[in-house]
């Protein structure tokens, strides 16, 4: 111990009384490439065990080794998840940014560092626990190769004596981290034992966080958005997937390709029911899964900001022919370079007109772990049944941090392929015109190619076709055509995903908001409801919007949309869907690059209302 | 030419063996310029599938944006057709072929849509080894676009409008067989029936049938001294065989000349028949085919006939491991997987 952990034993007693249970936010300072991975890991899964609702988010530079990287886990009794601007606790790994780091500790905070690290005169607010990370390492001896991975796991072992986190759960997660492979469990552990025992013996717990069993989480599952995603896809009965590498989309693919082969591979052959290709560039991603979408397989690509704006000429080709395909655009910050690998919901109004000429592309935005395995499956059900290309707009926090879940729900209907002809069916029609709108809700039919019938074939072009897919540039074709896809658009609303709409008795004030900032919205909503102030929530989970949105916003008096863009792209959108209720809607747009957090939505709704929010 | 013109014999009126007669395979009438290249490489697609009884609708016309890519429309009223985007054919065609591989496609291009825009594609096209028969219409300028010069455009040629060009050719053969390709054809417009027995071993080829096909440009681009000009096609070609490509069944049937053909048997137990003309060539070395291809050009000749074959490399379905079944036919229980096994898949997630 040193002097400062000695100075803090004076606070110790009253610190005993006012215990603060399973409420904080820890966040782990390390340099990017040092392999803390695993112990991180291993600290969100045994909280999560204990029953104790967290979250974890890695706050990434792009860079593969050398830059300052973060893991925040936040583990709250009350179920709020939501990035927190301040922490409660640092593990100091990095010597580079240590002071800078102990700046967003609060009061009473506390901080576990490697020995040798000298401590700031700054912080004598905050209760500091030296450790020898050197000097376990050195006692225990680990293989030379895994000394950099093995010096994670001692903050893993005395930060859980000290907060109280359960060491079997640490070994349970540890055991799912290796899939079984007992030894790598026990180098680990061994360190881990070790550094707790060394906690247990020389350091006193002056601090106020503890950690206790809870039974909160029980029933649920952890992961990400993309690995649901993928998961979701392939429940939808996914056949083809071509993209691109670009952070944050990446990991969706990447989820397809490791989870494939065991979901779905034909078990009389051994072969694969599904196409994986990583192309050359977006464009060739996406011109596969429209050549794919138009013979007849359920198509998908994933990617982000810059893939999808290589991807707007075939989006809007996608949009003229009427060809079904699914593109996961994982949002992150844009353009080019500098803040790529932080998260953003920056791509709304670009998705939602992509393509040049006439169009309105349809977007399913999932708002959890949960809508991103339901979009998953359903947007190929909507992408056929609308033959229309279908954007599932994700964003880096929501595609690549770990979030809770509850377990996935089945597909609770069939698979809807859509308004398919087949050789048996052109038998019994006398004619078969592709963009013809048989039906008055303004989706033709089509055929796929290969369909042995003489009636089958057509020809597909972009802007200029009649109703027979024949070449036109007949004014009076173009117009019934535009006219016939703008019904459609219409028809579209009706399979969209009606948003959640949270309501308050006597509230005469409304929300909107979309995707991953739905835990910070929710948590401010809370505060703002203990500072007296009733609000209506309404969550978009797609546009076209569903009538239920002009509803609300003409119910309420003033609504706010937050958003995590700086423009307030869903705001313009939502001014567009009721001009005359426009003044009523108010931005709430930013967009720094980290998850949205509780208390901007608080500040800046109290800021419009009166009043601080006291975080 | 246009595409009704090589259609004077009687024998259009005769059925093939699926009972089908050559205006099954015809297409829309052309609107391309009289005497376009472009037209009289239709007239042979249409006379090559008629002739090896492939059921149209098997087949999908795959294009991009050009003259050349225009040129689906008039082929194969029966067969689906996709006029795609500027250089992305080979994109499209490889999302088609790999979820349906009972597909034949064939893909028109361009030397502006494959040699400049669409280059990266066709280059991991051929890589990929994505079964499909790949015609680059080759007329060294963009003919839609009224004119430039493209990619393959001869240096020191001069155009009306866009001067003098100061660049080296791409030269599409080579760029094929340095990427990997298995089977590398040049031809010129002008010699249909070569032509024809190219189209014919291409489709039969398993994997993809890289055709570069001089076609002149009538407009914009049939100047005297341009390689890409009738009169220097006619003048300088030098075929590199008399090729025939021989169905199966007639195996037997073929009188053989020892010593003078070469036969190259493809996948699916048909062969290519190579009758030795002036050079001494064998298409199944992938460096005499480097070094012919530099030496045409080097000498200002257009070699003509298939430059290289090689069936080793397995087509894209094929590396992909997919079921035999086309992945558009497999069940929606196929498809999508129990509910038991999603309950238990989520586990690892607790
Ligand atoms: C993205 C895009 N850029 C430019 C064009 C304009 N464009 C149409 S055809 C063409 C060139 C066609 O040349 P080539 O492929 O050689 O075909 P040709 O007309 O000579 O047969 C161009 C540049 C386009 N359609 N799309
Ligand atoms: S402009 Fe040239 S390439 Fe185009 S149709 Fe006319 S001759 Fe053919
Ligand atoms: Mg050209």
């Amino acid at each position: 111990m040193n002097i400062k952990a000695a100075e803090n034993e004076v606070q110790a007693t009253d610190a005993a009384q006012k215990k603060i249970v399973n409420d904080f936010s820890m966040v782990i300072a390390t340099v990017n490439g040092s392999g803390s991975q695993t112990a991180n890991l291993a600290l969100i899964r045994a909280l999560f065990r204990m029953g104790i609702p967290v979250s974890g988010k890695n706050l990434f530079p792009s860079n593969i080794k050398g830059m300052p990287t973060y893991f925040t886990v936040r583990a709250n009794k009350d179920g709020f998840t939501a990035r927190r601007e301040k922490m409660e606790i640092l593990i100091g790994m990095n010597p580079e940014t240590f002071d800078e780091d102990l700046k967003d500790l609060v009061e009473g905070g506390v901080c576990f560092y490697p020995d040798q690290f000298e401590v700031p005169e700054t912080r004598d607010d905050v209760v500091f626990y030296p450790v020898p990370v050197k000097q376990i390492i050195k006692e225990q001896n680990p293989p030379r190769t895994l000394v950099n991975y093995m010096r994670n796991m001692v903050y893993v072992g005395v930060v859980s004596e000290m907060l109280g986190i359960e060491i079997g759960e640490i070994r349970e997660a540890l055991e799912t981290h290796f899939k079984g492979r007992e030894k790598s469990v026990e180098l680990n552990m061994q360190i881990v034992d070790a550094s707790a025992l060394w906690a247990r013996e020389n350091l006193f717990k002056v601090d106020k966080y503890v950690v206790e069993r809870d039974n909160q989480t029980e029933g649920m599952i952890m992961l990400d958005g993309n690995t649901a995603g993928a998961l979701g896809t392939i429940f939808g009965g996914i056949s083809f997937i071509a993209w691109y590498p670009i952070t944050p989309g990446s990991s969706l693919a990447e989820a397809l390709q490791s989870h494939l082969p065991r979901l779905r591979k034909d078990e009389e052959t051994g072969k694969q029911t599904y196409a994986i290709i990583q192309a050359e560039d977006e464009l060739a991603a996406i011109g596969m899964i429209v050549g794919a979408g138009w013979a007849g397989a359920r198509a998908m690509t994933s990617t982000s900001g810059p893939g999808l704006a290589l991807m707007a000429e075939f989006s809007g080709l996608a949009y003229y022919t009427e060809i079904p395909i699914v593109i996961w655009d994982v949002q992150r910050m844009g353009p080019s370079t500098g803040l790529p690998t932080r998260t953003s919901q920056g791509d709304i109004l670009f998705t939602r007109f992509l393509g040049h000429g006439d169009t309105q592309q349809i977007m399913l935005i999932p708002g959890n772990i949960e809508e991103c395995f339901e979009f998953g499956w359903r947007s190929f059900d909507i992408a056929e049944r609308l033959q229309a290309p279908i954007f599932v707009l994700s964003d880096l926090d929501l595609g690549m941090n770990l979030w809770m879940s509850k377990p996935f729900d089945y597909p609770d209907q069939p698979m809807d392929r859509g308004k398919v002809l087949t050789a048996e069916d052109l038998e019994k029609i006398e004619e078969f015109a592709r963009y013809r709108d048989v039906d008055g809700d303004g989706i033709p039919y089509r055929t796929l190619p290969g369909t042995d019938h003489p009636k089958a074939a057509y020809f597909l072009r972009g802007s200029g076709h009649d109703e027979k897919a024949f070449y036109s540039e007949r004014p009076e074709d173009y117009v019934a055509n535009l006219k016939r896809l703008a019904l459609k658009y219409e028809t579209a609303r009706e399979y969209m995903p009606k948003p959640v709409i949270e309501e308050t008795e006597g509230a005469t004030v409304g929300l909107i908001a979309y995707g991953s900032v739905d835990p910070a919205v929710k948590e401010a909503l809370s505060r703002l409801a203990t500072e007296g102030m009733k609000i209506d929530y309404l969550r978009l989970r797609a546009v076209p919007f569903t009538n239920d949105v002009q509803e609300f916003i003409r119910k309420h008096d003033r609504v706010y949309v937050v958003e995590m863009n700086t423009n307030g792209q869903m705001h313009m959108l939502l001014r567009l869907e009721v001009p005359d209720q426009a003044t009523k809607l108010i931005s709430l747009a930013h967009n720094d690059g980290l998850p949205m957090s509780a208390h901007w939505v608080t500040q800046a709704v109290l800021e419009l209302e009166g009043g601080n929010d006291g975080q | 030419m246009d595409n009704k013109a090589g259609d004077k014999q009687v024998k259009t009126k005769i059925p093939n063996e699926i009972g089908l007669i050559k205006a099954d395979y015809r297409g829309r009438p052309s609107t391309l310029c009289q005497g376009c290249g472009h037209n009289s490489i239709s007239s042979q697609i249409v006379a090559a599938l008629y002739e090896l009884s492939i059921p149209p609708e098997q087949i999908i016309k795959m294009s991009g944006i050009g003259c050349s890519s225009k040129s689906p429309t008039y082929i194969l009223s029966r067969s689906f057709g996709f006029n795609s985007l500027h250089g992305r054919m080979p994109t499209v065609t490889t999302g088609a072929v790999m979820v349906n591989h009972s597909l034949k496609a064939i893909g028109i291009s361009g030397d502006g849509d494959t040699a400049s825009i669409g280059f990266s594609h066709f280059k991991n096209v051929v890589r990929r080894n994505v079964p499909m028969v790949y015609i680059i219409e080759n007329n060294g300028v963009y003919g839609l676009t009224k004119g430039q010069f493209s990619a393959t455009a001869d240096k020191g040629l001069e155009l009306k409008d866009a001067g003098v060009n100061p660049f080296m050719p791409i030269d599409i053969c080579m760029e094929a067989l340095i990427s990997g390709a298995g089977f590398v054809a040049r031809s010129f417009a002008g010699d249909p029936h070569q032509v024809k027995e190219l189209l014919k071993a291409a489709i039969h080829f398993q994997g993809t049938a890289v055709l570069d096909i001089v076609s002149p440009c009538v407009t914009f681009d049939n100047r005297e001294g341009s390689s890409k000009s009738y009169r220097w096609g006619r003048s300088r070609k030098e075929p590199l065989h008399d090729i025939t490509w021989v169905p199966k069944r007639e195996e037997i049937q073929i009188e053989l000349e020892p010593g003078e053909a070469l036969d190259v048997d493809m996948h699916d137990g048909s062969q290519i028949r190579f009758r030795k003309l002036a050079h001494d060539y064998d298409p199944t070395d992938r460096m005499s085919a480097l070094k012919l291809l530099e030496d045409s050009r080097n000498r200002g000749v257009l070699i003509t006939g298939l430059v290289y074959i090689n069936e080793e490399t397995p087509p894209l379905d094929e590396t992909e491991n997919l079921v035999d079944l086309p992945l558009t036919q497999l069940s929606d229980d196929a498809l999508r997987p129990s509910k038991e096994t999603l309950d238990a898949f989520i586990e690892r997630y607790r």
